[in-house]
């Protein structure tokens, strides 16, 4: 852990629940009140199966969303509104589609107060890290699913949050293109440590990213049903970390405890039968 | 397909037309009791397309048209521009405001469904036979295409691009001009080419029920004396007006909607 002078984390949310309400009465608990902490410079990862509310979590640290219960500290403060120190990177495309990836990547800058010039070469120079030097003039609809989401990995890091959240950053990306983009993020975080808090549903891409993985159950009334620390060394290589003999055993540990969530999602079958296969 | 093929199978449809319609007003195909030519489109009627072109010509060059087409674009632009601005506004301030919109929505119903040609009489009656009668007739058609358009569009921003420009740091005012105004912008561009074609059309109606100039004068003039010849030559104008305008239209909103999707060529 790289957490620096202070001990206080950079993300926990204490008792936090997520409840709907319907115009008829009734009352629909997407997730039961839990505890998730992020350590400054920590890298956790929430995985969990489809519909589980692990995106929720997620919005309710951007505070984009309100938990119907408990609160939400960002290095020690309650939360109040918008997450003003986080960036985040979401699942769908997010980008503004009449500006240019200069100008998108730029804009987060701008809204801050900063001199248009300085804000378009700060953001040639992040568009160059991402390895789009020479697209900052194309429109989003130019690029391909991959492209935009390194524009869009330009667009929250040139602001320097200090807190990242990302929704299956990469899950509409084919196989090829998200290990590309699993690489250079974790080659971006590495040079620079941020709390991360990554949602996936991508066992391989939680372990071998993260320092941590929570492990979340089957909605509804969803809860944190395991937290294993991932010991790989850093930095890693996401392509030789797979091979790794740790790697495997951690995968069976966490895909022991994904499983039945996993099962009972699809009505497959109860856990027993779960646990007895 | 090539441009010229098209091109030129567009020009074949206008002499197949002006063919028939020629053919059938001047080759007579009978010869009725009282010794007269029959023809299948009979002159009084239908005119002919020879002596429709010498009058559009005979107009451009006395020179007489040119009156009535300024007039007519003047009230078509002020009716765009009055109606466009007032659109975009109202838009707006509906969109953002919810409650607004909830209590005026039954009224602007109610406003778009009414025919606006029987507001035409109204019109004149307050406010005179001269140009703002026609103008205040095109605003009310304008006006509700770019009203419905803008405040669909802002209200149509994906959620998750309001969500990432929050997160990039945008307050309110920001979110309007980098967020919501584009958005906007697109929808009523969109829809420019019909709502210029209204503009056209409250001006041309207005004419046509009370004027002393512009083209819908014209050509309730010349039904007036049922010179048919002078309604298609009015009708002509007309339609090469209203293509200029169009293509006027495009060349303003190509450089406007580059980002749009759908406007990329292989080269």
């Amino acid at each position: 852990m790289t957490s620096a002078s202070t001990n206080v984390p950079a993300v926990a949310l204490k008792g936090v629940s997520v409840a709907y309400g319907f115009a008829g009465g009734g009352r629909y608990e997407a997730v039961q009140p839990v505890d998730v902490s992020v350590e400054d410079g920590e890298f956790v990862a929430i995985l969990g199966p489809t519909g589980c509310g692990k995106s929720t979590l997620l919005n309710i640290a951007a505070g984009l969303m309100p938990p119907s219960s408990g609160t939400s500290l960002i290095f020690g403060e309650r939360l109040s509104g918008l997450n003003t120190v986080a960036g985040y990177l979401f699942q769908q495309d997010a980008l503004m589609p009449w500006k240019t990836s200069r100008d998108n990547v730029a804009i987060g800058l701008e809204v801050r107060g900063m001199a248009r010039a300085e804000a378009l070469k700060q953001a040639d120079a992040f568009l160059k890290k991402v390895g789009l030097a020479s697209f900052g003039d194309r429109y989003p609809h130019q690029l391909s699913g991959g492209q935009k989401k390194r524009v869009a990995l330009a667009q929250v890091l040139v602001r320097e949050p200090k807190i990242l959240l990302m929704d299956e950053p990469f899950g509409p990306l084919d196989a090829q293109t998200r290990l590309i983009m699993s690489e250079l993020l974790l080659d971006l975080w590495q040079a620079d440590r941020k709390a991360v808090m990554f949602v996936t549903h991508d066992l391989d891409e939680a372990i071998a990213l993260s320092d941590r993985v929570l492990v979340m159950s089957a909605g509804p009334s969803s809860k944190i049903i395991g937290d294993f620390t991932i010991g790989l060394a850093r930095p890693r290589d996401i392509a030789e970390v797979r091979s790794l003999p740790e790697f495997h055993i951690l995968h069976n540990k966490i895909w022991n405890c994904l499983r039945d969530e996993v099962r009972k999602t699809y009505g497959l079958s109860d856990s027993k039968a779960g646990a007895a296969s | 397909m090539s441009r010229m093929k098209l091109l030129f199978l567009q020009v074949m449809v206008a002499v197949v037309g002006l063919t028939i319609w020629h053919l059938g007003s001047t080759v007579a195909i009978g010869v009725a009791s009282n010794g007269k030519p029959v023809h299948l489109l009979p002159p009084f009627f239908f005119s002919t397309p020879w002596d429709v072109i010498k009058r559009v010509v005979t107009m451009f060059v006395e020179g007489s048209v040119y009156k009535h087409l300024m007039i007519t674009l003047i009230e078509a632009t002020l009716a765009f521009a009055i109606g466009g601005i007032s659109g975009v506004a109202i838009g707006f301030w509906f969109a953002r405001k919810p409650l607004v919109a909830a209590v005026f929505d039954p009224y602007v119903k109610m406003m778009n469904a009414l025919p606006r040609v029987v507001l035409a009489p109204i019109f004149a009656l307050w406010f005179g036979l001269g140009i703002w009668s026609k103008v205040w007739l095109g605003v009310t058609l304008v006006f509700f295409i770019v009203f419905f358009n803008v405040y669909q569009g802002v209200r149509e921003v994906p959620q998750v691009v309001l969500s990432n420009a929050r997160m990039l740091g945008m307050n309110e005012r920001q979110l309007l001009r980098h967020v919501y105004w584009p958005a906007a912008l697109s929808w009523v561009f969109s829809s420019l080419h019909t709502s210029v074609g209204f503009a056209v059309v409250g001006a041309v109606v207005g004419e046509y029920l009370g004027s002393s100039a512009g083209l819908g004068y014209l050509i309730h003039q010349a039904e007036g004396v049922f010179d048919v010849t002078g309604v298609f030559a009015g009708m002509v104008i007309l339609m090469i007006f209203v293509m200029v305008i169009d293509f006027v239209v495009t060349m303003v909103e190509k450089p406007l909607l580059v980002w749009r999707p759908g406007e990329t060529k292989t080269v």
